[in-house]
């Protein structure tokens, strides 16, 4: 955006028309693939299911009706509150601000360790925490699976030196669950919070304790503070993706640890066939997301003026 | 007389970095003590052990051998956090996120005084480093000089017992430098704290030091008073780091405990300080104690000049070849100057050779 409006500067008068058309390729492909589908899920979420799967083109507030009210089953009482969906959510919501504190709780000593290794290893580290990637998702996902199931190699080993008699039921619950999502999402808390550990003066972390401050004030007061926009990145990379996520709660949760994910993947390819409900619950958390980070936007814009 | 506890003493301190053949020797057998109320300097070139000396005073380091008392207590269990020493760091390493009053306050914050006391002591340091209208301002806001001031109130705020001084003035220009200098000092004065200066500048140390330590390769080569450091080295290096100086090879004739009779390569014998260990001796003489006439000591030829206001500085050539570097005041007695390829004699200050102990 600042590209394209505030060529203030003599030398950013001489540049702009260069720069804009250098951006257009930017802006064509954030048009495409972005704001033409979030548009379309917009106009699909006000519109009417057709029975097959499909929409009707006409204009219909019953996909949120559906979504925050309960009339019955014949649409003749209430309305009463509808729980359902808000559950998933509020599950969602917590499973993924779990994740992003265990995330920021594993992430950030691994951070610190990584940033504070001699600079020629340190790029060994970091090619480290990216290796997971070379295998596709799903298939981590999967293996997870295999390892925490009922006979899987934790279950039998535990077993095999008698610590349990019988096994642990793991693999279907909230746990498996955060399980998945914590693995998944560690990285992307890793590296923001490494970045900014690399950028911190250490020589600050001496004045204070020169100044009387213990580790943990050290820490706290001076430390935190300075890595700050490193740890807010690293949260909003893991929570957001987490809040969504699909692959973890459909492989190891089952069918009774629905996030949301899984509720609007079932109005499209599943059972339910119901596009624009589905439209809907994606437009809501779309919303979810947005106001968060706009509170925090907020809130940023004015600890920087201060 | 009582006997008065050194602010700091330092006894057979060691410190080597590393271990086995790749281990670095920072500091080799130094003891010395540092009184208390006094305004002490560690001066030597990079690399000399006076940072690590610091460093190991402030409690950063761990001495590899030897021991460190601070007014007569052992401090080498206590950490950095427990010791009653502050530090005025190089880069002033003030704390971003904090205003410029909170930053003084974070040494009395984490000692657990009350608000009120922590209030009042901020607008005294302030009012100290004549930062008064600025205690609202980021560190960022301030220019560098200003965040001089600021590290300096902030290290002073909790009333150290030593404060350390890590080349604070390292970063500032030549003008505002030569101001720092005469403020610390004055501010040493009235706060009555023992402040230990780490500096490579001579001028910085000969100009605010009460006594300095003049360091080179892990060891102190000499400790003493600006008047001695600069009229009395001891050694070569010392006479080499402070100031300018010649060096000659002098024959030694008579030798006492002060004084000796030598011979310079010229021929000519005149009175050196200092007691010679051997039939040789190394001297050294200040340009500034040596004078240029058409009469003198030592035969020369003029080789060329540098014009520097006040004075002139000559580089002759002697009857052996060697050269020698001769400073004349240009006021003097009205006589033009000398010109290169002139010939002309050096005349030497009485007591201004010095017998060197290498």
């Amino acid at each position: 955006m600042a590209g394209l409006g505030t060529a203030t500067d003599s030398q950013g008068e001489v540049f702009a028309p260069t720069r804009n058309w250098l951006l257009l390729p930017s802006w064509l492909v954030i048009g495409f693939f972005l704001l033409m589908p979030v548009l379309l899920m917009l106009v699909y979420s006000f519109l009417t299911k057709e029975f097959r799967g499909g929409v009707v083109w006409e204009f219909s507030f019953a996909s949120y009706d559906k979504f925050f009210l309960d009339r019955g089953l014949f649409g003749d009482e209430g309305p009463f509150v509808q729980w359902a969906y808000l559950e998933i959510y509020w599950r969602s919501t917590w499973q993924a601000g779990l994740a992003t504190l265990l995330c920021l709780l594993i992430g950030f000593p691994t951070a610190w360790f990584i940033a504070t290794r001699p600079v020629t290893s340190r790029t060994l580290w970091l090619f480290l925490i990216t290796v997971p990637y070379w295998v596709n998702l799903l298939i981590r996902t999967v293996s997870m699976k295999f390892l925490i199931r009922d006979s899987g190699p934790v279950n039998e080993g535990l077993m095999a030196i008698g610590l349990i008699t019988e096994p642990i039921q793991m693999i279907n619950t909230d746990f498996a669950v955060q399980l998945g999502l914590f693995y998944s999402y560690l990285p992307f808390m890793v590296l923001p919070i490494y970045a900014s550990v690399e950028r911190y003066n250490f020589a600050l972390s001496e004045a204070a304790t020169d100044l009387y401050a213990s580790r943990w004030q050290v820490l706290a007061l001076v430390v935190i503070p300075a890595v700050r926009p490193g740890i807010v990145a690293g949260c909003i990379l893991v929570f957001v993706p987490s809040l969504g996520a699909f692959l973890a709660p459909d492989l190891l949760g089952g069918a009774k640890n629905w996030m949301i994910g899984s509720l609007i993947e079932d109005q499209f390819k599943g059972a339910a066939g119901n596009w624009p409900f589905g439209a809907a619950c994606a437009m809501i958390l779309l919303s979810m997301v947005l106001i968060l980070l706009l509170f925090y936007a907020r809130n940023q814009s004015r600890g920087a003026a201060r | 007389m009582a006997i008065e506890i050194p602010a700091i003493d330092i006894v057979g301190v060691d410190k080597r970095f590393g271990v086995g053949p790749g281990a670095v020797t920072a500091l080799d057998n130094v003891s010395f003590a540092i009184r208390d109320n006094e305004f002490f300097t560690l001066l030597g070139p990079s690399g000399c052990g006076k940072t690590t000396l610091l460093r190991l005073i402030a409690g950063f380091e761990q001495v590899t051998a030897g021991d460190i008392f601070l007014y007569g207590e052992h401090v080498e269990k206590l950490p950095p956090n427990k010791r009653p020493i502050n530090t005025v760091f190089q880069q002033y390493a003030l704390f971003p996120h904090l205003t410029v009053a909170e930053n003084i306050a974070f040494g009395l914050r984490m000692l657990g005084r009350n608000k009120a006391d922590i209030a009042s002591r901020v607008d005294e340091m302030l009012a100290l480093v004549q930062l008064s209208e600025m205690g609202g301002r980021r560190p960022t806001q301030l220019s560098g000089g200003q965040q001089q001031r600021v590290a300096l109130a902030r290290a002073l705020a909790p009333a150290p017992r030593v404060l350390l001084l890590d080349e604070p003035l390292s970063a500032l220009d030549l003008k505002l430098r030569q101001q720092m200098r005469i403020e610390l000092k004055q501010i040493q004065k009235e706060t009555g704290i023992t402040f230990i200066f780490v500096t490579h500048d001579q001028e910085e140390a000969l100009t605010m030091s009460d006594r300095i330590a003049v360091m080179s390769a892990g060891h102190v080569q000499q400790i003493g008073q600006a008047e001695e450091i600069y009229e009395a080295p001891v050694n070569r290096f010392v006479a080499d780091f402070i100031g300018e100086t010649n060096f000659l090879d002098a024959e030694v004739l008579e030798t006492n405990s002060s004084a000796s009779q030598i011979r310079l390569p010229g021929g000519v014998t005149v009175q050196a300080m200092g007691r010679a260990e051997g039939p040789q001796a190394h001297v050294s003489v200040r340009p500034e104690r040596l004078s240029l006439d058409y009469q003198g000591d030592l035969p020369c030829m003029v080789q060329r000049l540098i014009y520097l206001g006040t004075d002139t500085q000559y580089v002759v050539r002697l009857a052996d070849g060697s050269e020698l570097v001769v400073r004349r005041q240009n006021a003097q007695t009205g006589t033009k100057g000398f010109q290169p390829g002139e010939a002309a004699a050096v005349v030497i200050d009485p007591g201004a050779v010095r017998i060197l102990a290498d």
